[in-house]
């Protein structure tokens, strides 16, 4: 691929096919930890890392040792053990090695362990059968999409503190309307890559 | 099949492998500390204290980054653990409540900004006192409600969040998400400790009170008939609510917004209501104490500011000790202050209160004689407080001053105070026109003079005294000479005989602002009287300090007053304090107590080891802040309560008290007077919201 061809690759993840909004993974912490924009922020950086290390295993697991031994269809049960595993050897590693990023990545780290954008990420690499690099690469954009959109609705959510609401819509009830919102105007990328 | 599972479980068990291999090699070593403080904690997550789970709160606290106490959710006895672990040391500390601030609600908030052109609140903020966050006007959003993890908080009938205080564990949550930040943590300590901020919604009463009492609090508790509640609120600021009830000059009524129309509400005597109700009820309203912790301060003087400081140290757990020059406690209060005005039955159940609480007092103690600042701090007082008051008279300076039968004025008014009468003749002249001038004119009077005169050197209109005190004299059929002053006293075999005058009129404005008498030459004229007294000033007698080896450093203003820092009484000397008359010179009782609740708060500072500090934003009258000089749809209420009195008839010969006291009813209805100000709002009569909205909207 060109560089324009990776460009467009990392629009499309980002924006178009934001997995988010467009593919409807992950909405659990979306809507859990949306109301404040710090825990927003922290589970973004913490989603970009998992997945990229995510996507970076279960793509070596699949050619290394499922495609080997022929037992490709144990797909999702192998990926959530080695996404688990992987997730809990990098909070041991960090801990000792980087006790600054472990700290504020903090929570969200084994929060996320058994995310299904993360798994969701993992198997549409296999899917749409990217090699290692495309792999890397889809992993890093469709986090920075997540991450896009929920601090978006994380900031929404907040100026929703400060104005007079219905009862019927408080909480989470305006947190879906708004997300719908969101998924629309989200949707309005679509023509900027055509599939 | 045999093969798929190994293959997984070869998966799951490399998995395995790796992680033991890991965890082994990158152990990271767990402070046995933190464990064992994550062992004390509940463990409920509740994330009351800030932190992310008890786990982050057990690190912060062995790391020292957050206090033993932080738990909100576990109580005291969390705390107690937690301290244990940590090897610290609990002290008892007043569990915070949150408190609504606001008294305006959603319903009514634009009802009531329509003033100077303004409509609104902030706006006025803006205008008026540059950006900060306006207090004022709850939006009923309900955050509050919804953040509290005790569910102590609702929205109450009007709009306004309602806190319980049995539920409420002081965590803060609310505090932090209120947009208008009407709603805050508070103590009683916390507001006695407390001085009003201009970022505060004060009421003008409250900003003019010189002992920053929370007027509209107890006003409003007196309207709902919380008595105990409207005791124990001016409690806070001020411990003798029976006094000053009856002998306060009320700077707070004239800056009442009812007397922008009206009269102003009568915020003393409801005062007064309030504090002879605890008396009437046999009962003491003790206010909330610190419990002790037996370290000792000294407190010179039983006058108003050494009982207010006396008292207020003793809320907060010190062990005061009161010497007093005097036989009896109370200062000025007692010797200065007659009968018929403050009876001392009155004042000596009001010291006893304060005495109760913890605090021992000396009588017949004099400073330089029978003790010193030395000998004080050998006993072990490790701050010491000087309240000794304006006691020295000033004298007239005219020829004749020594003659038999010329009086200095506070001498009578003391010797009252030891209950002996000073024998007068029948004709008295009083010299001075202050309030002390008008309590030996009315004394005289009921000391049995038959014509007491009051000789004053300007107009009744430039008179220091009371209007009230001045009304009352002329009801006794006290004479008054305005524009003369005495030049000679006149005698007879050492006896007096006569005051020879001159007449005075009127100059320019001196610096005080008022119009300088200037004498009208040869105009000079003689009274035969048979005692002179002169009521022109007292100044401190601070001649103690020359004896005392240490006191003599103390610096002194050329008026010969104590140079002591008005808002924190501390003196040149480290752990010595002043205030009161002893620093601002002859002042009214009020004054005396707040420069005594101000000095205790800095006491405490000190004998806590902390700096000083005096919050640089702190009220000191109403002309700091924003002025509303209309009150356009002020809802009428009446006419202010009259105050019933005892006939002039009935007070002849006699000290018993005038002033009878505000009824029930007289007091709840005056209550109803009060406009409930805030900041920039007051309340308004009940008009239909909808209605006033339609209204503006067509005269747009």
């Amino acid at each position: 691929m060109s560089f324009g061809d990776y460009m467009l690759f990392i629009v499309s993840a980002i924006l178009v096919n934001n997995i988010l909004l467009a593919k409807f993974l992950g909405n659990c912490p979306f809507l859990g930890v949306s109301r404040r924009m710090d825990t927003a922020t922290g589970m973004s950086m913490a989603v970009i890392f998992v997945m990229v290390m995510a996507g970076m295993i279960t793509w070596l697991v699949q050619y290394y040792v499922l495609v080997p031994l022929e037992i490709e269809y144990l797909q999702t049960i192998a990926f959530i053990l080695v996404i688990a595993a992987l997730v809990q050897l990098v909070e041991i590693v960090m801990a000792k090695s980087l006790p600054a990023l472990y700290r504020a990545l903090g929570i969200f780290l084994p929060l996320i362990t058994t995310n299904c954008a993360v798994l969701g990420v993992a198997i549409i690499n296999i899917n749409e059968e990217y090699d290692f690099v495309d792999t890397l690469i889809f992993s890093f954009a469709s986090a920075v999409g997540y991450s896009l959109a929920l601090v978006l609705f994380a900031g929404i959510r907040e100026r929703f503190m400060l104005v007079k609401m219905p009862k019927v819509f408080e909480g989470t009830a305006i947190g879906l309307v708004v997300a719908g919102f969101l998924a629309l105007a989200f949707s309005g990328f679509a023509g900027l890559v055509s599939h | 099949m045999l093969f798929e599972a190994l293959a997984i479980g070869g998966l799951g068990l490399a998995s395995a492998l790796g992680l033991g291999v890991a965890a082994k090699v990158f152990a990271v070593e767990v402070d046995p500390l933190v464990e064992a403080v994550e062992e004390a904690l509940p463990g409920a997550n509740c994330g009351g204290c800030g932190f992310a789970g008890c786990a982050s709160a057990a690190l912060a606290i062995a790391s020292g980054k957050a206090a033993a106490n932080i738990c909100v959710g576990g109580g005291p006895e969390v705390a107690v653990a937690v301290s244990a672990v940590m090897g610290v040391e609990v002290i008892y500390r007043e569990p915070d409540v949150s408190q609504v601030d606001c008294t305006y609600s959603t319903d009514i908030a634009e009802l009531k900004f329509n003033y100077d052109g303004v409509q609104d609140c902030r706006a006025a903020v803006l205008l008026a006192g540059g950006p900060k966050v306006c207090e004022i006007g709850c939006v009923g959003l309900g955050s509050c409600v919804k953040v509290c993890p005790f569910g102590a908080i609702q929205i109450g009938p009007d709009n306004l969040p309602v806190v319980d205080p049995a539920l409420c564990t002081g965590c803060g949550n609310c505090e932090k998400v209120c947009p208008k930040n009407i709603i805050h943590l508070t103590s009683v300590t916390r507001r006695i400790l407390g001085f009003n901020a201009d970022y505060n919604c004060l009421a003008p009463c409250q900003a003019t009170c010189p002992a920053q009492i929370d007027i509209p609090g107890y006003i409003r508790a007196i309207g709902e008939g919380r008595y105990e509640d409207a005791v124990l609120t001016i409690k806070e600021h001020n411990p003798l609510p029976l006094v000053c009830g009856r002998v306060c000059p009320h700077p707070c009524e004239d800056q009442c917004r009812r007397g922008v129309t009206e009269e102003p509400v009568n915020i003393n005597h409801l005062k007064r209501f309030a504090a002879d109700y605890e008396m009437n009820s046999g009962k003491r309203i003790q206010p909330f104490c610190m419990p002790k912790n037996e370290r000792k301060v000294a407190i010179v003087g039983g006058g108003p500011t050494g009982l207010t400081c006396a008292y207020y140290l003793a809320r907060l757990g010190y062990a005061p000790t009161i010497y007093e020059a005097q036989p009896h406690m109370g200062g000025m209060l007692r010797y200065g202050i007659p009968e018929y005005r403050l009876p001392k039955a009155t004042l000596d159940w009001e010291i006893q209160g304060i005495l109760d609480l913890g605090c021992e007092a000396k009588t017949n103690q004099v400073m330089g004689r029978d003790f010193t600042l030395e000998s004080l701090r050998q006993e072990g007082y490790e701050a010491i407080y000087l309240g000794v008051g304006c006691w020295s008279s000033r004298g007239m300076r005219v020829e004749g001053e020594d003659l038999d039968g010329v009086l200095p004025g506070t001498d009578m008014l003391i010797d009252r105070g030891n209950l002996e009468d000073t024998p007068v003749g029948d004709r008295v002249v009083i010299i001075g026109g202050g309030n002390t001038a008008m309590d030996c004119a009315r004394t005289c009077w009921r000391l049995g003079a038959k014509e007491v005169t009051v000789l004053y050197r300007r107009t009744e209109k430039e008179m220091p005294a009371n209007q009230i005190e001045i009304e009352e004299a002329k009801h006794e059929g006290i004479n008054f000479h305005f524009l003369a002053a005495p030049t000679k006293l006149l005698g007879e075999n050492g006896k007096l005989t006569g005051l020879e005058y001159i007449k005075m009129e009127l100059g320019e404005p001196d610096a005080s602002g008022r119009r300088r008498p200037v004498p009208i030459e040869g105009s000079e004229t003689v009274l035969e009287c048979d005692n002179v007294i002169a009521a022109i000033g007292q100044f401190p007698n601070l001649a103690f300090l020359e004896q005392d080896a240490e006191a003599k450093d103390l610096a002194v203003t050329k008026w010969n007053t104590i140079d002591a820092n008005i808002d924190a009484g501390s003196t040149n000397i480290p752990g010595v304090f002043s205030g009161g008359d002893t620093v601002t010179g002859a002042a009214t009782a009020v004054e005396a107590i707040g420069a005594g609740r101000r000095a205790a708060r800095a006491m405490h500072n000190f004998l806590s080891g902390e700096e000083i500090q005096v919050p640089e934003d702190w009220v000191h009258g109403p002309k700091e802040l924003p002025q509303i000089t209309a009150t356009p749809d002020a809802a009428p209420a009446g006419n202010r309560a009259k105050m019933p009195e005892l006939s002039v008839a009935e007070r002849a010969n006699s000290f018993v008290e005038v002033e009878l006291g505000l009824t029930e009813e007289m007091a709840k209805k005056e209550t109803q007077r009060c406009l409930q100000c805030g900041l920039y709002c007051y309340r308004r009569k009940g008009q239909d919201y909808e209605a006033w909205k339609w209204e503006r909207k067509e005269n747009a």
